[in-house]
């Protein structure tokens, strides 16, 4: 086995200018986007008094739970010493950071008052989880960065072990908590059930690998890197697992859901009668997000980068559309102020609810997508994140 | 002595949460006005035990009495239109000045709740607003403690605070709050409002803090009763103990400091 060195990505070149000012342009239209909902007011958006959070948290959750899923890959070399994805530790790292970074940046634009921002900083309520998932995403970042010191400064090298420990608990925490923002809405039926939280985790997993995945492949040929075989295979056929538990978790979460006379209506809404939801559970979610890339990873095309990628980025598709479904589809469906009774109102009772996205919503969410891939970028140019070379006389430890 | 966090903001210049001088011109009048007794509907007194001073202090979190709990009790097989009271709560808080919200964005404290039975075809009506629990989730949700209840029961939004982050709005199993989608102009004085935050019923504290009703119970010609739940010799507390009264899904087990008959 050859000897793995890390290098910076050559900043000084134009592909790399290209990229920095397709993602900050990206970036830009995103928080100009935000400038736009926040000057006039929410009532630019689809949001209502019915539909409280829109599209902007379908994509900063998709974020921050992909950011826990991208540290998979480090938490694997460092925790449970599987030495063939150590090349790869210290991008699952900065992918991390650079993930959570742009979920955030949307979920702080999107408030009501995002100037308020050092309110939210400093008067804690500590009852709430909100205020819980402040401290773990901050606290996510610094245990992280430590993390990638610990790998990337020979000294501290020994060390790595015991910070890649931490971060590996403290982000099982903080999907858990993520996930736990739904799970304390006692009133929405969609949202009360203690299965979200764990299937929160096993999301992260695959929205995360999926980004991953992308980000890897894309950045070894701009950059004319090698990537060998070995690495990419390794990589998919994990992705292939998680997007099969993905799959079996939410056949389970809708099966026990429909036997409990709590959620039943609920589940027979997103699965039957719903609409817009319902097409994208079935197509979206269920044949495009998962069956389609378990087809592309584990047959004849398994071993085509195209398809590879196709599939990392249907998986990305299907992630949105689920959390799509869990956010706005629990929403519009109405609570019950007198269960088993018809119920109307001028406030919106009883009925299902319209939401259609608009188009800010849509570019401040794809903003904290670019957000995410130019701290990336940067990141990748700025230290020795990637390895030269991935070939795979260097990366398969059972090398020829 | 309450949270005033940058109200420099042009749109924040309605601060009726700061009024020490106000305060305590008002503590003299509702002092004395209590001492006499307060009368407000015939044969009925309002505040027989309370404590004066501390109900005039306007003080968001000190100052509201501990000892009493303001609720309400709505008699809904009395022959009213609610309509009425959903008026004098528009009027009261200034509400309904939205000139770009659609109506699915459009702010209200308490709405008309029409609830049919489709086995017996039996249908009522009721007004629901703010239920001021007292395990509220909002309050347990909020992050920064913009979502207050006072010692008195009344749960609001120290609109001062509030980020805007409407997580109360997604654990209120009542749907009772509203989020302000757009710049509003044309306030009353005593209902700060304001872009990006999250409002609703406050049970009219500036009237309560001052010695009268709420505008709902006001408006409803006693279908409405308002009065401190904490005291057994309250009208309210009189009605609920022998004729009973039940709480909108009280199987939430969030303790509503609004009671409903006929439901
Ligand atoms: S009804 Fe809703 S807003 Fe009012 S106290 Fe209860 S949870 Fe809070
Ligand atoms: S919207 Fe305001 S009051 Fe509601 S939870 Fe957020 S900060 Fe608290």
């Amino acid at each position: 086995m050859k000897k793995l060195h890390f290098l910076e990505v050559e900043g000084n070149t134009k592909g790399f200018y290209t990229f920095l000012g397709l993602f900050g342009l990206i970036s830009l239209i995103g928080v100009l986007a935000a400038y736009h909902m926040e000057h006039n007011g929410h009532w630019v958006t689809g949001m209502s008094n019915q539909v409280i959070w829109g599209t902007p948290h379908v994509f900063a959750i998709f974020l921050i739970v992909a950011a826990s899923g991208a540290l998979n890959i480090a938490s694997i070399s460092s925790v449970f010493a599987k030495t063939a994805y150590k090349p790869l530790a210290r991008l699952s790292g900065i992918l991390a950071i650079s993930l959570l970074s742009g979920g955030l940046v949307v979920l702080l634009l999107d408030l009501g008052r995002p100037d308020r921002l050092i309110v939210a900083m400093t008067k804690f309520n500590f009852v709430s989880i909100f205020t819980w998932n402040i401290l773990l995403y901050t606290g996510f970042m610094a245990i992280v960065g430590i993390y990638l010191w610990t790998m990337m400064d020979r000294p501290y090298n020994n060390l790595t072990k015991k910070a890649g420990m931490a971060a590996f608990i403290w982000r099982l925490i903080l999907t858990t908590g993520t996930g736990s923002i739904f799970g304390f809405l006692v009133a929405r039926e969609a949202y009360d059930s203690a299965l979200l939280a764990p299937m929160f985790i096993i999301m992260s997993f695959s929205f995360g690998l999926a980004f991953f995945l992308l980000f890897l492949m894309g950045s070894y040929k701009y950059t004319q890197r090698d990537l060998g075989d070995y690495m990419v295979n390794r990589l998919k056929n994990l992705l292939g697992v998680f997007v099969a538990a993905v799959l079996y978790f939410v056949i389970v979460y809708h099966m026990t859901n429909l036997y409990s006379a709590d959620h039943r209506d609920i589940t027979q809404f997103i699965l039957t009668s719903g609409g817009i939801y319902t097409f994208l559970f079935w197509v979206v979610q269920i044949a495009l997000g998962s069956i389609v890339p378990l087809a592309l990873l584990y047959g004849p095309t398994g071993n085509n980068r195209t398809m590879i990628g196709l599939a990392s980025v249907l998986v990305i598709l299907g992630g949105l559309a689920q959390l799509y479904i869990i956010i706005i589809g629990g929403q519009v469906y109405p609570m019950h102020l007198f269960p088993g009774m018809e119920v109307t109102s001028s406030f919106y009772d009883g009925v299902v609810a319209s939401y259609a996205p608009s188009l800010p919503e849509f570019l401040l969410g794809m903003g904290g997508v670019g957000v995410t891939l130019l701290l990336a970028t940067i990141a990748i140019a700025a230290m020795k994140f990637l390895p030269a070379s991935l070939a795979d006389e260097i990366a398969d430890p059972h090398g020829k | 002595m309450t949270i005033n966090i940058e109200n420099k903001n042009n749109d924040e210049t309605v601060n009726s949460l700061n009024k020490d001088a106000e305060s305590s011109r008002r503590n003299f009048i509702f002092g004395s006005v209590a001492a006499a007794g307060l009368s407000v509907a015939p044969g009925m007194m309002l505040y027989q035990t309370a404590n004066a001073r501390s109900l005039s202090d306007f003080s968001l979190k000190e100052g509201a009495s501990s000892k009493v709990r303001w609720g309400m009790l709505v008699d809904t097989t009395k022959d009213v239109d609610w309509n009425k009271c959903v008026d004098a709560c528009n009027k009261e808080h200034g509400l309904g000045n939205e000139k770009n919200s659609r109506d699915d964005q459009k702010t209200q404290y308490i709405r008309v709740v029409d609830v049919k039975n489709k086995g017996t075809g039996y249908s009522m009506s009721l007004p629901v607003m703010c239920q001021h629990c007292e395990s509220a989730p909002c309050v347990d949700v909020c992050p920064t403690g913009a979502s207050m209840k006072r010692p008195d029961g009344i749960v609001l939004v120290d609109r001062h605070r509030c980020i805007g982050c409407r997580y109360c709005m997604m654990a209120c199993p009542y749907k009772a709050r509203s989020f302000v989608h757009e710049v509003l102009t044309d306030q009353t004085e005593n209902t700060p409002r304001g872009k990006g935050c999250v409002e609703s019923c406050n049970m009219c504290v500036n009237r309560i803090d001052n010695g009268q009703e709420p505008a709902c119970v006001e408006a409803s010609g006693g279908a409405i009763i308002f009065g401190d739940l904490n005291d057994s010799e309250s009208p309210i507390s009189k009605i609920l103990s022998k004729h009973g009264g039940k709480q909108i899904r009280a199987d939430l087990k969030l303790n509503p400091g609004v009671h409903y008959q006929g439901i």
